[in-house]
């Protein structure tokens, strides 16, 4: 008799761990906002579009001291030759994600002889995400992804943001991972139709200092131009960006010093000090 | 080539694969395209996912796997290849022969088919170890002259690639130089 009942109570407890995840009472999907949660702990990623150019930044974890800094894994990633990717949150559920991006990506340009559309990988890759929401046996993937690049024979820059639930959406510039309210906010103060490569890459770098305190060592730059694959920042020229902007941060606090003669205005940029997550 | 008609005479029968490799082909035509873009597809997945372009050996024995695995299979391609390439590392140039039978040789001149029977000769008579570009070319006309001269079959002339350490590009050649038969 216990015997039996043993064996149903396992038998329930397999079919609960395999089929669809609970949603709440009140329509909420648990998985999936324990997901957005991981997300929100990873470190931050930035997308900026200027005018035929964009740009990917993202805040590095810095190396421990008998780390091999050549081998870790870099938070941006090529996933054809005119689409790259940055993604915040679970390192190991990315790369499992990006070699599926890898995969369709190499399989459209065989199918249709074009390579696919940043819309179309975009919503492919939006598309297994949401997969992962929904079937059992599985958990969401914890992260966010930032999605750019040029289509074929045309030079409109392209950027796209995912999203655990598996929605997807089009930004000028965008940020993601750790403090990202903070940047975004930053950024729709400061983003400008029409900007060229070096204001571009100005804005990314400016907007990831925000929330990045160790400055140029951890911050890594991609840049994407129409025909053109993925180029990334050397991290000399990162430096020489980092230290202009701090140069001109500094002046303008001086400038303010002498206008109003107090010394709290140089925060400016930075509200309400304290960093937390949004 | 349609049974006795042709389609097109400068259809380009070969692919890059990555910035130092090139394939050329033959065979059955659906064949050959099918398979050499699906390995040119493969080559780039791998070259994604490693951060690292694939050697032309490496290369050389995958497509060899491929095409041993297709012929063991209810429709296995027919497709003869050449595969030219420079080793990134190395710097130092490779060339393979596969035929359809999952054949695998590294050579240092080859050819397939008919014209294979005129070339060979001609190869084993002028080749040396360290031939320079031009050397390689004047050697290339040579071939194609027999083969104008020999082969009953009406020649629709030849396309030209070089594979150096900078990349792959192609080289204009005279088609139109008639040659008389003795």
């Amino acid at each position: 008799m216990s015997g039996y009942d043993r064996a149903l109570s396992a038998t329930l407890q397999l079919q609960r761990l395999f089929s669809n995840p609970p949603p709440s009472p009140d329509g909420h999907v648990f998985q999936v906002e324990y997901a957005m949660e991981a997300v929100k702990r990873g470190t931050c990623a930035v997308g900026v579009k200027g005018k035929d150019i964009v740009v990917l930044g993202c805040e590095k974890r810095s190396a421990l001291k008998l780390q091999d800094t050549r081998i870790t894994p870099s938070k941006i990633a090529l996933v054809d030759d005119h689409a790259c990717l940055a993604f915040a949150g679970l390192n190991a559920d990315a790369r499992i994600l990006i070699d599926k991006a890898r995969l369709e990506a190499q399989s459209h340009r065989l199918t249709v002889e074009d390579p696919s559309s940043i819309e179309y990988i975009t919503k492919y890759i939006a598309g297994v995400q949401q997969r992962y929401t929904q079937s059992g046996g599985v958990r969401p993937f914890g992260i966010s992804t930032l999605v750019v690049g040029f289509d074929k024979n045309d030079s409109t820059p392209r950027l796209y943001q995912t999203e655990p639930s598996g929605i997807y959406s089009a930004w000028k510039a965008n940020a993601i991972g750790r403090s990202s309210k903070t940047v975004r906010e930053f950024l729709e103060r400061n983003h400008q139709e029409d900007m060229d490569r070096e204001q571009t890459i100005q804005l990314t770098i400016k907007s990831l200092l925000e929330v990045v305190q160790t400055g140029a060592k951890n911050i890594e730059v991609a840049i994407m131009a129409p025909g053109k694959t993925l180029e990334m920042l050397p991290d000399d020229q990162i430096e020489s960006y980092v230290k202009s902007i701090e140069t001109e941060k500094q002046e303008e606090a001086a400038k303010k010093k002498t206008r109003t003669g107090t010394t709290t205005a140089a925060i400016l940029t930075r509200p309400g000090g304290g960093e937390s997550t949004e | 080539m349609r049974g006795p008609t042709v389609l097109k005479a400068e259809d380009d029968k070969t692919r890059q694969l990555n910035k130092h490799t090139l394939m050329a082909f033959s065979g059955e035509s659906g064949d050959t395209v099918q398979f050499a873009e699906y390995i040119q597809a493969n080559a780039a997945l791998y070259s994604m996912r490693n951060d690292t372009e694939l050697s032309p050996s490496a290369v050389a024995n995958f497509v060899r796997g491929e095409l041993a695995r297709s012929l063991r299979s209810r429709s296995p391609y027919t497709v003869n290849l050449l595969l030219g390439g420079i080793d990134p590392v190395t710097e130092k140039p490779h060339l393979y022969w596969v035929d359809y039978l999952a054949s695998l040789a590294p050579l240092p001149y080859a050819a397939h088919g008919y014209a294979q029977y005129y070339c060979l000769s001609i190869l084993d008579k002028h080749h040396h170890p360290d031939c320079s570009l031009e050397e390689g070319l004047a050697l290339l006309t040579l071939c194609t002259d027999e083969l104008k001269r020999r082969l009953p079959i009406d020649y629709k002339g030849m396309l030209v690639k070089v594979v150096t350490k900078d990349g792959v590009q192609e080289i204009a050649v005279d088609n139109d130089k008639v040659v008389r038969s003795a």
